[in-house]
């Protein structure tokens, strides 16, 4: 088992440090220069540019020679110095982006586990009946098959537009500073519900599916048909079929909850909702690529630290793997 | 009274072909999906002959509803969106064929030599597949997209044939090991036969239909990535797409217009194809494993 | 307790047609008889069994009836059956190596079996650790996995959970087809201590292996595609064999100090007849070395001399 964990680790590292200087080499392959783009909308006398554009290429390092650049990145990664933002000069990314994750874990958290639950559970319900089968595959497979922003945009028009029930951008509105009042809840709750729901809906559909087919295969299994033959009632056959469906499906839950940075990202686009999502699209536009790079680094660490996660918890949730490596008397 | 020869014990076996396409012909699932892909395939070339403009023409009153001249109405601009629609059709099934194929290929190439090789194979493809799983491929687009300002469809697929191969990959793996571990193909590498033959005579036909799966999936599959991509602003430039057509209504203020006609073809189209691309697979399963089919 | 079986039928519904795997069955076994049932793959031994306890499709029920203990089992009626599963009649699957839930403990496996078959779990749980006991077991199995078990060790455990609640009639279903021979020995000879200590009253063994039968069935049934051909008690079966199959079938089995120089080993040439549309008349008439017109004609299965049936024309005169 340590071997297993051991060699995991190494190359979970190994990715780690591949996927991050890829990350971290972002900007520097950006064709043009980020101080120029940043002081060229400054429009500022000619002979001012010049001063300014050497400190601010001092102020980014960006004098260096690369290798010393790359190393100074590290140095500051492990200070959780993510650099400075170009377009919100001169707040530091890691505020901006720390501002932008309460949003994304609000939104994402609540839509990814009642999803998963109530995704699986009625996957679940297909292997009583025929008919029920048909429906959940239906309807399952449409909602999976809708992208995020249609969906957003859909429910954006009918329910915020045409009926008027809920606000269709932000947080929260405008016109409200934040407090801790019963209407200024109310008013978050309003403003994130349209978000999670475009986000629930298409994950309930995935789910639905996944353990519709992974029940199925269960049902159909030499255990399953023993205790049949024992008179076992269909609820008992059922619970131990879910139970066995669901393993593989927690590894999907893991890799879900990974992308939780930036894996709303067009629903936040449609309903400009400030999460990290949000902040991506702003620095494409933008051109700012440190914080760009920034929020990279967040959704690469997420899913690396998810799926190592994984690997754990699957292995103290199934017994086969379990045992499997430590060589079961089989 | 001689004793009859009899072929085998138990029930006759069908030409697998026949077996096949007859279980195809009944089997629901199949039939609607298909038919609903051929609609769309079919109005993807018949659809541009009813209309005489280009996508980006501007050619009428601005954000008119569908009337019986503007069939689904037009944009901000003056465009006519149904013109629009059947162009960006072209350009999804485009991705879907190509990026889903692409990826396909490099999936079970990668995947093939990983389950039959084993070993060190396995462990060098596995890590090959771990990284580009891991890696934001959406930074790379972002460069690509910095550096080729023009962009058209035939890009877009191939960025997304060498980004979503992964999962194909794993697929095709998992299904080589367990079919490599077969006693028939034991049985064949016992009687001396050549692995490449043993590859193209006893493990292909077995994985053809598998794989035929797989690319339906990697065609569905690559038909969303690629609306998600036009979305934010990533896909082509040259050309117009379903994708680009939700992003244009969105920034255009379409929702606050109410301009319904806009946004809501374009979605619903990849919600029809994709979706019946999905249940058309299910149906497929169940053709080839004889366990699942309906009596 | 008594089973009657009579004129069993069911079909395997195919979309070319109904396969007629179990073709009229009718026969008895008495209160503590072990018969064993034998005959090549594919002539109707687990369809028989199947029908008795578990008739799903895409097995249907044709007609017949099954009495056990002077009570008509529902065979039809999947529901109603579960009031007899494991109780009055149970059963050893052929997949007894992976009839265990690999995820659950195995003894949490069978409290909650127990649970839900509203089964107290006071009195059954003492009775399952001594039987545990009887076949070797340590306590312990109930606190691992399936998966940490060797296939004899689960092989027995799936004997324990069967027999559990005592049923009439037990049947195993080749129970010995994946086990070495020492292996084989230990667990038939415990089938035979729990029928001598009452924990079931009769059981069904089936096994293509003859030698198996004969060290533990007090008679044997013989089938061919989905008919009955001859029941009879074990040595009879053996020694003096009446139908053509049966009797080719021990003529064909290798006996230990024969040479081949001085003996070749005799096989049965030709193949069973296809199920879809069986030949009409006796099934075995294509490939039987004494067949004659009557032939054409289904041959009942009728006793000829005590306990001893057979269904061939050529038998029936003989004895009278």
């Amino acid at each position: 088992m340590k071997r297993y964990f051991g060699r995991k680790l190494v190359i979970y590292i190994f990715t780690f440090f591949l996927a991050v200087t890829i990350d971290w080499l972002i900007p520097r392959f950006m064709p043009g220069n980020p101080v120029q783009t940043m002081l060229s909308r400054a429009a500022v006398h000619a002979e001012a540019v010049e001063v300014m554009y050497g400190y601010y290429t001092r102020a980014f390092g960006l004098d260096l020679p690369v290798w010393k650049q790359y190393l100074n990145f590290w140095n500051a990664l492990f200070h959780g110095d993510l650099g400075t933002s170009v377009y919100m000069f001169p707040q530091p990314v890691i505020k901006i982006i720390m501002r932008a994750v309460p949003y994304d874990i609000f939104l994402l958290v609540p839509s990814i586990l009642l999803s998963f639950y109530a995704g699986n559970k009625f996957g679940a319900f297909a292997a009583r009946t025929r008919w029920l089968d048909n429906t959940v595959l239906l309807l399952g497979y449409i909602l999976t098959a809708t992208p995020y922003m249609w969906l957003g945009i859909l429910l954006a028009w009918s329910l915020g537009i045409v009926a008027g029930i809920f606000p269709i951008a932000g947080a929260y509105s405008f016109t409200m500073a934040p407090s801790l009042s019963w209407a200024f809840i109310g008013n978050i709750l309003k403003h994130w519900f349209l978000p999670f729901a475009s986000l629930f809906l298409v994950g309930f559909g995935g789910w639905a599916i996944g353990m519709r087919n992974m029940i199925i295969y269960e049902l159909e299994s030499d255990y399953s048909h023993y205790l049949e033959a024992l008179g076992a009632p269909r609820k008992l056959v059922r619970r131990y079929a879910f139970r066995n469906a669901i393993l593989p499906q927690i590894t999907g839950l893991a890799l879900q909850l990974g992308i939780i940075f930036g894996g709303a990202l067009v629903t936040e686009i449609v309903f400009s909702y400030p999460g990290i999502g949000y902040l991506i699209l702003a620095a494409i536009q933008n051109k700012d690529y440190f914080l760009l790079q920034g929020c990279f680094l967040f959704i690469i660490i997420g899913v690396l630290l998810a799926n190592f996660v994984i690997d754990v918890v699957y292995v103290i949730v199934d017994p086969r793997t379990r045992l499997g490596m430590v060589g079961g008397a089989a | 009274m001689k004793p009859k020869k009899t072929d085998k014990i138990g029930i006759t076996k069908l030409k697998k072909k026949n077996e096949f396409l007859y279980f195809a012909l009944r089997n629901n699932k199949v039939k609607v999906g298909l038919a609903i892909i051929l609609f769309f395939l079919i109005l993807t070339f018949v659809g541009p002959l009813f209309t005489d403009y280009v996508w980006d023409d501007y050619i009428g009153p601005f954000g008119h509803p569908p009337s019986s001249k503007y069939w689904f109405g037009t944009t901000t601009f003056g465009q006519d969106v149904y013109t629009q629609f059947v162009f960006g059709l072209k350009a999804a099934l485009l991705v879907g064929i190509i990026g889903g194929g692409l990826g396909t290929l490099i999936g079970v190439i990668v995947g093939f030599n990983a389950g039959y090789r084993g070993g060190m194979v396995d462990e060098v493809l596995n890590i090959i597949t771990n990284i580009v799983l891991v890696i934001p491929t959406f930074a790379i687009l972002l460069i690509i997209a910095a550096y080729l300002k023009v962009r058209g469809i035939m890009t877009e697929s191939i960025f997304i044939g060498f980004t979503a191969w992964p999962w194909a990959a794993r697929a095709v793996r998992s299904q080589t090991f367990s079919l490599r571990s077969r006693d028939f193909v034991d049985l064949a590498r016992v009687s001396g036969m050549k692995p490449l033959k043993i590859i193209f005579t006893e493990i292909a036909p077995n994985m053809m239909s598998y794989l035929l799966m797989v690319f339906i999936l990697q065609f569905g599959g690559a038909i969303l990535i690629a609306a998600t991509l036009d979305f934010i602003g990533l896909g082509p430039t040259n050309t117009i797409s379903l994708g680009l057509m939700m992003n244009y209504a969105v920034l255009w203020g379409a929702l606050q217009l109410g301009m319904w006609w806009w946004f809501i073809p374009p979605g619903l189209a990849i919600v029809a194809i994709v979706g019946s691309l999905y249940i058309m697979n299910v149906g497929l399963d169940e053709i080839f494993s004889p366990k699942l089919r309906e009596m | 307790m008594s089973l009657k079986v009579k004129n069993l039928k069911a079909y395997y519904q195919t979309l070319r047609g109904d396969v007629k795997a179990l073709d009229g069955a009718t026969f008895t076994i008495k209160d503590g008889e072990i018969m064993g049932l034998a005959g090549e793959s594919g002539c109707g031994k687990t369809t028989l069994v199947h029908g008795m306890i578990y008739l799903s499709p895409p097995l249907r029920f044709v007609e017949g009836s099954v009495k056990l203990d002077d009570k008509e089992l529902p065979i039809w009626d999947m529901d109603k059956m579960n009031a007899f599963r494991f109780k009055d009649i149970s059963i050893i699957p052929q997949y007894a190596m992976n009839a265990m839930n690999p995820t659950r403990k195995i003894g949490k496996m069978a409290s909650e079996l127990l649970k839900s078959r509203k089964i107290s779990l006071k009195t059954t749980m003492p009775e399952l650790k001594r039987r545990l006991d009887l076949v070797e077991l340590s306590h312990d199995v109930l606190n691992m996995y399936p998966i940490e078990l060797s296939g004899g060790m689960k092989q027995r455990m799936v004997l324990v959970l069967s027999t559990l609640l005592n049923p009439s009639l037990l049947i195993a279903d080749e129970i010995t087809s994946a086990l070495d021979v020492s292996t084989q020995k230990a667990v038939v000879e415990m089938l035979v201590e729990f029928r001598d200590r009452e924990f079931v009253k009769s059981m069904i063994v089936i096994s293509h292996d003859i030698s198996i039968l004969y060290q533990i069935a007090d008679s044997i049934m013989v089938m061919y595609a989905g008919k009955l051909a001859e029941k009879a008690s074990t040595g009879v079966i053996i020694h003096s064999p009446r139908h053509p199959y049966t009797r080719l079938l021990i003529s064909s089995l290798p006996k230990i100090g024969v040479k081949y120089s001085e003996k070749k080993l005799t096989g049965l040439p030709g193949n069973t007849p296809l199920l879809l549309n069986p030949p009409a008349g006796c099934r075995f008439r294509e490939r039987c070395p004494i067949a004659f017109d009557k032939c054409l004609e289904d041959p009942p299965f009728i006793e000829i001399e005590k306990d001893h049936f057979v269904a061939c024309w050529k038998e029936y005169g003989k004895n009278a």
